[in-house]
């Protein structure tokens, strides 16, 4: 799946055969607007508002997040302020969208998100202008400390900014093209899927132009690149404007949602979550960010309600990810891609299923340790209570930190020895494919 | 006059607290390359390490013992996680020291509690030195900015005087050729590693008391860090010492310069007025900025100058 | 979209398998949320444990009409969005109220979102309790009926500092960050200075980014080359606990009259350098019980001592769940339409015996308020450091009261 790999001319999008092409995209969003309906309160005739505002957060953060592999993955520029082309973006839609209720400005509620791309898009280039002419890790510095300046800025400054409070909307300007007076979550949900399909199809046909190749180039030989008679300089400063362009869509996305924009949103917090996404997903894919946001959205307003250490296993999470799988999810999915090609992916479930039960049991030990020790120093008074299978559990005695740590020890030898077992297999596997002459 | 005098000795000791974080970070950085997020929650730990000790066996025993706690664990990092995760490349190794950051961070307020702990300045060390135009200057802020005169001293000589800190040196630029002279890189590494971490490490014991000993002092001390190291440039320890100093001074004296752009285009005969677009911004006076000045240096340093100051090789 | 099932799937489990709050039924539950994790943990824990010690007294006594409150709590991280995702959630459960403490952005954020859920949803409305976001605005310009604010706001505070400020002070410093509000109280503080202290002369007026400073010697400096006998400021945090600490070690005559020092964690941050010089502007302190010669109040407070390591200073909560109590019992029931009409005008005697008062107007709180000094020889120090609060002086409610612009919209009940 990765953009490297694919080379899907751009003909075949037009050609008859988009269906049978491209079902995975229409499989995508039939799931996405499927889901809300698994969680529908039946009693109460109503959409879980909790489980819509979540799975839009995925939407446009994922937005965010492409947008960000677009410099990340595509580009080798690592950016430690995207967020402010972000929370511009948002800034300006607030704005339009205000004007619009106003009446000085007509703009149907849908195409709304164009006015945060083009913010975006306009702050981009002139942040761009500045920032592409270094690359590598010069880069990463000019965008952090941009980003402190822009997030000090909105801090200080009440005119754009608004303050503290931010500059709150509100979406029911009724000026739809379609009817809807988005009140609810769920017409918004249905918005920011369109609009999430539209930007991602929109990136995912940027990565197949000369503009997206040659990036590619610079990326992996930048030297080379000017050889060709391409200017660096010219190729970051498109693809980061570019990029701009789609974050503030992903601004705006998140402005109809919340309908509030404040400085968190160019704040360096917003960033290293995009940051994060990409290296989980995987960067070197096109979708990686897209699950990486998946993962780091349900961490972060999922886990979060149940234990306060949330942030705890998610450095966990990025140390087990940056040690053992370096690729992120995509990565771990395409070093399948070999056995997959010879057929042999069956024999990797016996492997896997035997590896499943140490592994869960050397993570239960690790969160059982971990909410015991919290639920002594900090947790006990905040009205949270250990329990399993209803039976309440007393972190002062000796048994249940003697379970944990005996299910967290056991278990890693366990591990252990399986991980080699599962090793020895995988290897014969790829030797097999790599005999085959398959590239590994 | 006055205030002259006392803010150069202000920004003085600010500038040498800074660089007493910054320069194992700029061994870190340069040398191995890794943006290391987790350097201040070193800092922190080491306030932290310094608070417990120095209830059982005093503030000096713990001044010694708390850097060389966090040196050991640092290079348990390196030993056990960094080289690990070196050979997937530094994002990799950005991320790995950012999830650090969190665990620590979260390990600290699990272990410490979330409110501020009361590491205070020895009695020893807690009355005024001498008074310069009736404001008292503490003797532990001498103390302080002795301290990191020596650590300068020794950093200094420790590379251009001792074999160890000549290999350091020459792989600060050649990395690669050292590799192939058949020395030990990566326990060069190792050793770089651990010693800055235990660098941030003492930083914390003396800035932990100084300032306020609590969860968020890494959070809020992180950033600034980078920015010394980075404007100083990489492979430069006396670009980051020069870094360290003109951030300490520039920050301090505006506060003392109060003066806007408004005031710099009145020069020139042009008024600003609430009716003059951009006015918001046109009267923003230097003190308000002060603490932003850094991050508007570093942009415009490595935009003209992607070295830095006295940077030996490209960022 | 099948690893979303899946991860989905897995929390659920994780869920069932509960490390999270303990639900039960048939309470009146109240939506907290407020920074639970991360570097600001601190502000949301420490509500949170005062709360609770509250909570478990209110519900010892009978809660409200028999039912028992219950305290669920949602982490917002500091972030605006994650305190509407919270919202969302409280309204899925049908909870009547939300309560959020730390941070004007997100009370912003909230007032909105409430507002719009409410207009959109008229047959699942809930209340938004505002138990600390001070921004004037948010009883004034923003006001909602929706909305109501048990703090003193940002204006009134420095209404009480002034009041306080001693006679013989002549010349005064302002230092704030520069936000909403700092800057809020800096334009308030000139103004009362103006109205009520005319001989004060204002030596110095001063905007620092919020967070960013990491030495405060300069700021001192040229507080002292100002000549200023007080210095005022609004500032929370290492803002607050910096500049304090700096002004101690340069020996600077000064007296610092802060908003916050009282709050967890700013007695151990100052430490006994602070004796006699620092001033916090405060709904409560442990000291006041026994000064007005209060047994029961002491004794109740006394014993959150014994259990928590920093003290008791969030009297305004239990004024909350007291209004909350009566409101329910007056509306006789819990229907956030019904009990938002009944919290209106609504007076109770707190427990130190002072009337309190939410004003129709504006939804605005209106009581007296103190001013404590942190010093040695307090009955009651402060988190073990030998220092407590003293009262230096007692405002009156009536000198704290100030006309609102607020154009309350009220629905039909």
């Amino acid at each position: 799946m990765s953009a490297e790999t694919t080379s899907t001319p751009i003909a075949t999008v037009r050609a008859p055969g988009l269906l049978r092409r491209h079902w995975p995209w229409l499989a995508a969003i039939a799931i996405a607007l499927l889901l809300p309906w698994l969680f529908f309160d039946w009693t109460k005739g109503r959409h879980s508002g909790f489980v819509l505002t979540m799975l839009s957060e995925i939407g446009l953060m994922s937005v965010f997040a492409l947008s960000f592999n677009m410099l990340m993955g595509q580009t080798g520029l690592l950016s430690f302020g995207h967020a402010i082309l972000f929370g511009l973006g948002g800034y300006c839609t607030a704005h339009a969208l205000n004007a619009v209720k106003a009446g000085t400005l007509w703009l149907p509620v849908e195409l709304v998100p164009l006015v945060g791309g083009l913010g975006g898009l306009v702050f981009g280039a002139a942040f761009g202008y500045v920032v592409t002419k270094q690359r590598a890790t010069a880069f990463a510095m000019i965008t952090m400390g941009l980003g402190e300046l822009v997030a000090a800025c909105a801090l200080m400054f009440m005119g754009f900014f608004g303050g503290e409070g931010g500059i709150p909307t509100d979406r029911m300007v009724g000026t739809s093209l379609v009817g809807v007076d988005y009140s609810s979550s769920w017409q918004v949900y249905c918005l920011i899927v369109a609009w999430v399909a539209i930007a991602t199809v929109l990136m995912r046909l940027q990565t197949q132009t000369p503009l997206g190749r040659m990036a590619n180039a610079q990326r992996d030989n930048f030297e080379r690149t000017q050889f060709v008679g391409y200017d660096p300089r010219m190729i970051r400063f498109y693809q980061f404007t570019l990029s701009g362009f789609f974050a503030g869509i992903g601004g705006a996305l998140y402005v109809l949602v919340y309908e509030i924009v404040t400085f968190d949103t160019v704040a360096a917090a917003k960033s290293a979550t995009a940051l994060l996404a990409t290296y989980i997903g995987g960067a070197g894919s096109f979708l990686g960010p897209f699950l990486g946001t998946v993962v780091v959205v349900l961490l972060q307003s999922g886990v979060s309600l149940i234990s306060n250490a949330w942030l705890l296993y998610v450095g966990g999470l990025f140390i087990v990810m940056v040690m053992f799988a370096p690729g992120g999810i995509m990565g771990i999915v395409a070093r399948h891609e070999p056995i997959a090609r010879i057929g042999r992916l069956g024999e990797l479930v016996v492997p896997y299923a035997r590896i499943l039960p140490p592994g869960l049991l050397s993570v239960l030990g690790f969160v059982t340790l971990v909410e015991l020790a919290q639920l002594t120093t900090i947790g006990a008074a905040q009205n949270k209570s250990l329990a399993i299978g209803g039976q309440a559990i007393d972190p002062h005695s000796a048994l249940p930190w003697a379970t944990g740590a005996v299910m967290l020890i056991g278990g890693g030898l366990w591990l252990r020895r399986e991980a080699r077992v599962f090793r020895v297999r995988w290897d014969a596997l790829i030797e097999e494919a790599k005999a085959r002459g398959l590239p590994v | 006059m006055e205030v002259f005098l006392v803010s150069l000795l202000n920004g003085l000791v600010y500038g040498m607290l800074l660089f007493m974080l910054a320069s194992g970070l700029t061994l870190i950085l340069s040398m191995m390359g890794v943006l290391n997020f987790a350097h201040a929650s070193a800092y922190m730990l080491g306030a932290y390490f310094a608070f417990t000790l120095s209830q059982h066996i005093g503030f000096w025993p713990a001044l010694v013992i708390a850097p060389l706690l966090c040196g050991l664990l640092g290079a348990a990092i390196e030993m056990y996680g960094l080289r690990r995760v070196h050979r997937n490349g530094h994002i990799a190794e950005l991320l790995f020291t950012f999830g650090l950051a969190l665990i620590i961070e979260k390990v600290v307020q699990m272990t410490w509690g979330l409110l501020p702990v009361p590491y205070r300045v020895p009695a020893g060390l807690d009355f005024p030195l001498f008074s310069i135009y009736g404001t008292h200057f503490p003797a532990y802020r001498a103390f302080m900015l002795l301290i990191s005169l020596l650590m300068f001293g020794a950093i200094w000589l420790g590379l251009t005087r001792t074999r160890i800190g000549l290999v350091i040196q020459a792989a600060l630029t050649h990395p690669d050729m050292v590799g192939a002279l058949g020395h030990n890189v990566p326990r060069v590494f190792t050793i770089v590693f651990a010693a800055g971490t235990a660098l941030a490490g003492l930083a914390g014991v003396i800035g932990g008391n100084y300032q306020v000993t609590e969860p968020a002092m890494a959070f809020t001390m992180g950033p600034i860090v980078f920015v010394v190291v980075v404007f100083g440039g990489l492979g430069s320890l006396t670009g980051c010492f020069i870094a360290s100093l003109l951030m300490g001074l520039i920050q301090t004296f505006a506060v003392v310069l109060d003066y806007s752009p408004a005031d710099l285009l009145k020069q020139f005969g042009v008024t600003v007025t609430s009716a003059t677009p951009f006015h918001e911004v046109l009267t923003v006076p230097l003190p308000r900025i002060g603490a932003l000045l850094p991050f508007l240096l570093l942009v415009l340093i490595l935009v003209f100058k992607p070295r830095g100051l006295m940077g030996t090789r490209d960022t | 979209m099948l690893k979303t099932i899946l991860a989905r799937l897995a929390l659920a489990a994780l869920a069932t398998a509960s490390i999270g709050p303990a639900f039960a039924q048939g309470t009146i539950k109240i939506a907290y949320t407020d920074p639970l994790s991360g570097p600001f943990a601190q502000v949301g824990d420490a509500n949170l444990k005062q709360m609770n010690y509250i909570l478990d007294y209110i519900n010892s006594k009978g809660g409200a009409l028999g039912k028992k409150f219950e305290l669920v709590p949602f982490d917002n991280k500091s972030q605006p969005s994650d305190a509407l995702i919270a919202l969302k959630s409280a309204t899925d459960q049908n909870m009547p109220f939300i309560m959020q403490c730390s941070g004007s952005n997100i009370a912003a954020a909230l007032i909105d979102g409430v507002n719009k859920h409410n207009a959109r949803n008229p047959d699942n409305r809930i209340i938004y309790i505002n138990c600390g976001a001070v921004a004037t605005e948010l009883t004034n310009e923003q006001c909602s009926f929706w909305h109501y604010r048990f703090d003193a706001h940002a204006a009134e505070k420095a209404a009480v500092m002034v009041q306080a400020l001693p006679k013989d002070v002549a010349k005064v410093y302002l230092l704030n960050q520069d936000y909403l509000f700092g800057q809020s109280v800096q334009r308030d503080v000139k103004t009362f200075l103006a109205k009520l202290r005319p001989d004060v002369q204002v030596v110095g007026d001063e905007l620092i980014p919020l967070g960013k400073v990491k030495d405060f010697a300069p700021y001192v400096t040229k507080i002292k080359a100002s000549g200023a006998q007080a210095l005022l400021t609004g500032n929370w945090g290492p803002d607050m606990n910096l500049l304090i600490k700096a002004g101690i070690d340069a020996g600077v005559d000064l007296r610092y009259y802060t908003m916050y020092a009282h709050l967890a964690g700013g007695a151990v941050a100052i430490g006994p350098g602070g004796d006699g010089k620092v001033y916090s502007v405060q709904a409560f302190n442990e000291n006041i019980a026994p000064e007005i010669g209060n047994a029961e109040a002491e004794a109740w407070t006394k014993e959150f001592r014994a259990k928590f390591p920093f003290d008791f200073y969030a009297a305004g909560f239990r004024t909350i769940f007291e209004f909350l109590a009566a409101g329910i019992n007056k509306a006789g029931s819990a229907d956030p339409t019904k009990v938002a009409y009944a919290l209106e005008d609504l007076k109770i005697k707190d427990f130190l015996g002072f009337e309190i008062r939410m004003r129709k107007d504006d939804h605005q709180i209106i009581g007296p308020y103190f001013v404590g000094i942190f010093k040695k020889g307090v009955k009651y120090d402060s988190e073990k450091t030998g220092l407590g609060w003293a009262t230096a002086a007692t405002v009156q409610a009536k000198d704290i009261e100030q006309p609102t612009t607020c154009k309350m919209q009220r629905p039909k009940s």
